[in-house]
């Protein structure tokens, strides 16, 4: 069919599909699925730093902290409406996303037990994070495309706050060392997790990978954020919570040990220590403020009926 | 942080390695003359700071409460936006009372008590999300609060104080915005729908009683404010009645029919609110005396 | 009369970022009405940026050529069909990505 080869040749040409040109339906609902779980992971996203707000030992962390939330909140916006550029709407979505029927990344279903957490979060999450978005500005369809760009350049701002954080507790009192020393030791395996199964286990990369939804693999980036991440540490003085870690000259990048792949499903099928109480939240904030989008639209109405 | 450009990410190249920002926060008050006029009593300027310092700061921590609660994402951005605005306000007036007072605005804002704070009972009372209002509650002292706030700096705007008349001057541009915002909403939900009206009527009712507080003048301000420097409350009265005024007619609604409840807030006495605010915002700061953040 | 809607209308915003430069797309955002969704777009896009110029209109009033002359909208799988939430069987249980 003329419009499917238009369509790989476009994709292969290494060119934007764009909302209105013809696309395989499996590439769209692909393409739906992927957005809108990286939206609602942004939306979750907002709560375990969230509740750090109210907290925040300085205002300028506060400030930074609220700043960095806030964009969680806009990142969302712009994939939600990503997702709309292919036909989605968000309130079904949220919907999906309230009655566990869309997931969200597991990473967000971890506690955040001490003020560290906030800059742990900073350099691992959105480290990993950032391992995994920046391939994506260069993603085959153009909306999520340019989304992720603007998602990335705020995320490296995040980053740089988390480690920033990091590297100014780690010149206070022993009691703030091993604050972040701690929180290291309960983030780093589940941020591993954010790049998903292995290779072989995972079953939509290769398709992915054809389409050039996906640019690389979930091994690959793990990799690469393994060896952004030993540096980093070392600088940092805190010790990465794997004896296994290793420089391998042969093959030109770090060993590292074997991910607990069980825990990783534990957390994914909803088991995870906060799946519950996030979930829970959303829905409560999306219910109770319905009588308000209820309200705006209601006075939205009454005014086009006198215009 | 900062948008020269709204549309830049879309044509520039992205640098895989490079942290692109800055984090921006750093100096409260760079590039402000500081000087202090030999005129000027230094302990009333600094308590004059505090008073609207405190204002802001703890105005900032109840409206930072919504985040992730908000009706809409729109409007979780929106009263972020607010809120990190008044943290600035709170960061520039806190550091010029601690440079004053020979400390810094974090000793203030995390090893003070409640008698020491000096803001208004408006700030601090739970209006939501909290079991003490709800989202109308929260436009309701968000149209009072900015609505006064914003005619008070408007007049010292002309301050003889550099610092004040600077802040002031950000400042301005600031709160219209948020009462605008406050004064669209209130709108949208006397107008929308019959529970909306209720939930409007009832919020107004929340923040009434603090009004009259708001206008009463503590001696400091009192004196400072003939000295140039500040600005006596009590000279807003009419400005502030006329824009709410304005609004609830546009709304069509009217004021609350409550009584005043005493204030004080000036002088350090504060609502049951107050404890537990302060308790939590000061947690971690105060757990691990010496810490550096 | 039409039930109110809990959700609201999605619109296009269109940001001048300095005089001398067109209005660009920037992105989408929901508002209630034209006024809502211009502060929205400010607060969202622009950070309330002083000097910049913000178009925003409702994404259903806007009329759409397709980028080539082989017009996908008279094609048997053409995009109205996506215009129906109802059409996304998302799959109910999505391991991971």
């Amino acid at each position: 069919m003329d419009l499917e080869r238009e369509f790989e040749r476009v994709v292969a040409a290494d060119h934007r599909i764009e909302p209105r040109d013809w696309m395989p339906d499996g590439y769209r609902k692909t393409l739906i699925r992927q957005i809108a779980q990286h939206a609602h992971s942004e939306i979750i996203g907002m709560q375990p730093e969230g509740n750090w707000i109210s907290r925040a030992p300085s205002l300028r962390r506060k400030a930074i902290l609220l700043a960095k939330v806030q964009d969680e909140a806009g990142h969302g916006l712009y994939l939600y409406a990503a997702t709309e550029t292919l036909g989605a709407d968000r309130e079904d979505l949220t919907t999906k996303l309230i009655e566990g029927r869309q997931k969200y990344s597991s990473i967000f279903n971890y506690p955040t037990l001490t003020f560290a957490d906030v800059g742990v979060i900073g350099w691992l999450v959105d480290g990993a994070a950032i391992c995994n978005q920046v391939p994506l500005c260069r993603t085959s369809y153009g909306p999520y495309a340019r989304a992720m760009i603007r998602v990335c350049k705020e995320e490296s701002f995040h980053q740089r706050q988390g480690y920033e954080l990091l590297m100014t507790m780690m010149r206070g009192t022993d009691a703030q060392k091993a604050m972040v020393q701690d929180a290291v030791n309960r983030w780093w395996w589940p941020s591993l997790m954010m790049f998903g199964p292995p290779d072989a286990e995972s079953s939509n990369t290769e398709q992915s990978m054809v389409w050039r939804i996906k640019r690389h693999t979930n091994d690959e980036l793990r990799q690469r954020f393994v060896d952004m991440s030993v540096p980093q540490a070392e600088k940092l003085g805190v010790t990465l919570p794997d004896p296994k870690i290793a420089w391998n000259a042969e093959r030109g990048h770090h060993d590292f040990g074997d991910i607990d792949w069980d825990e990783f499903w534990q957390v994914v099928k909803g088991d995870g220590p906060c799946n519950a109480e996030r979930i829970e939240n959303r829905r409560k904030a999306h219910e109770d403020g319905a009588w308000v989008r209820e309200a705006a639209a209601a006075y939205a109405a009454k005014k086009e009926r006198v215009a | 942080m900062s948008f020269d450009n709204a549309y830049e990410s879309l044509v520039e190249g992205h640098e895989e390695k490079h942290w692109a920002f800055g984090t921006g926060f750093t100096h409260a008050l760079s590039g402000v003359d500081r000087a202090i006029s030999s005129t000027v009593d230094r302990d009333d300027l600094a308590a004059y700071c505090l008073m609207l310092g405190d204002d802001a700061l703890v105005y900032a921590q109840r409206l930072a409460e919504w985040c992730a609660k908000a009706p809409e994402l729109e409007e979780d951005v929106a009263l972020a936006n607010i809120a990190l605005d008044l943290l600035g306000q709170a960061r520039m007036l806190l550091s010029r009372a601690g440079e004053i007072q020979g400390t810094d605005e974090d000793a203030l804002a995390y090893l003070r008590d409640s008698s020491e704070f000096r803001n208004v009972h408006l700030a601090e009372i739970d209006c939501g999300p909290g079991p003490g209002g709800d989202f109308a509650t929260t436009m309701a002292r968000l149209l009072v609060f900015s609505a006064w706030r914003l005619a008070l700096l408007h007049r010292l705007t002309g301050s003889a104080d550099p610092v004040l008349a600077a802040v002031a001057a950000k400042g301005v541009k600031e709160l219209t915005y948020h009462r605008d915002h406050a004064a669209q909403w209130v709108l949208r939900l006397a107008g929308g729908t019959d529970y909306s009206r209720e939930r409007m009527v009832a919020g107004l009712a929340v923040v009434w009683p603090h009004l009259d507080e708001l206008f009463t003048a503590h001696p400091i301000e009192h004196r400072l404010a003939e000295a140039g420097v500040a600005v006596d409350p009590a000279e807003l009265r009419s400005e502030v009645d006329s824009v709410l005024d304005t609004v609830l007619g546009a709304a069509g609604l009217t004021r609350p029919d409550v009584a005043s409840v005493p204030g004080g807030g000036r002088g350090g006495v504060h609502t049951e609110a107050m404890a537990p605010l302060l308790a939590e915002m000061q947690v971690v700061a105060r757990a691990l005396p010496g810490g550096v953040w | 009369m039409t039930e109110p809607r809990s959700s609201w209308p999605l619109y296009e915003v269109f940001v001048r970022g300095k005089r001398g430069l067109n209005h660009v797309h920037v992105g989408s955002l929901h508002a209630p009405d034209d006024e809502m969704a211009l502060r929205n777009a400010r607060d969202l896009y622009t950070r309330r940026n002083e000097g910049v110029s913000i178009w925003v209109v409702k994404a259903d009033a806007i009329t759409a050529s397709s980028p080539d002359e082989k017009d996908p909208f008279f094609a048997p799988a053409g995009d109205k069909v996506y215009r129906h939430p109802t059409f996304y069987a998302i799959p109910e249980d999505v391991p991971h990505l």
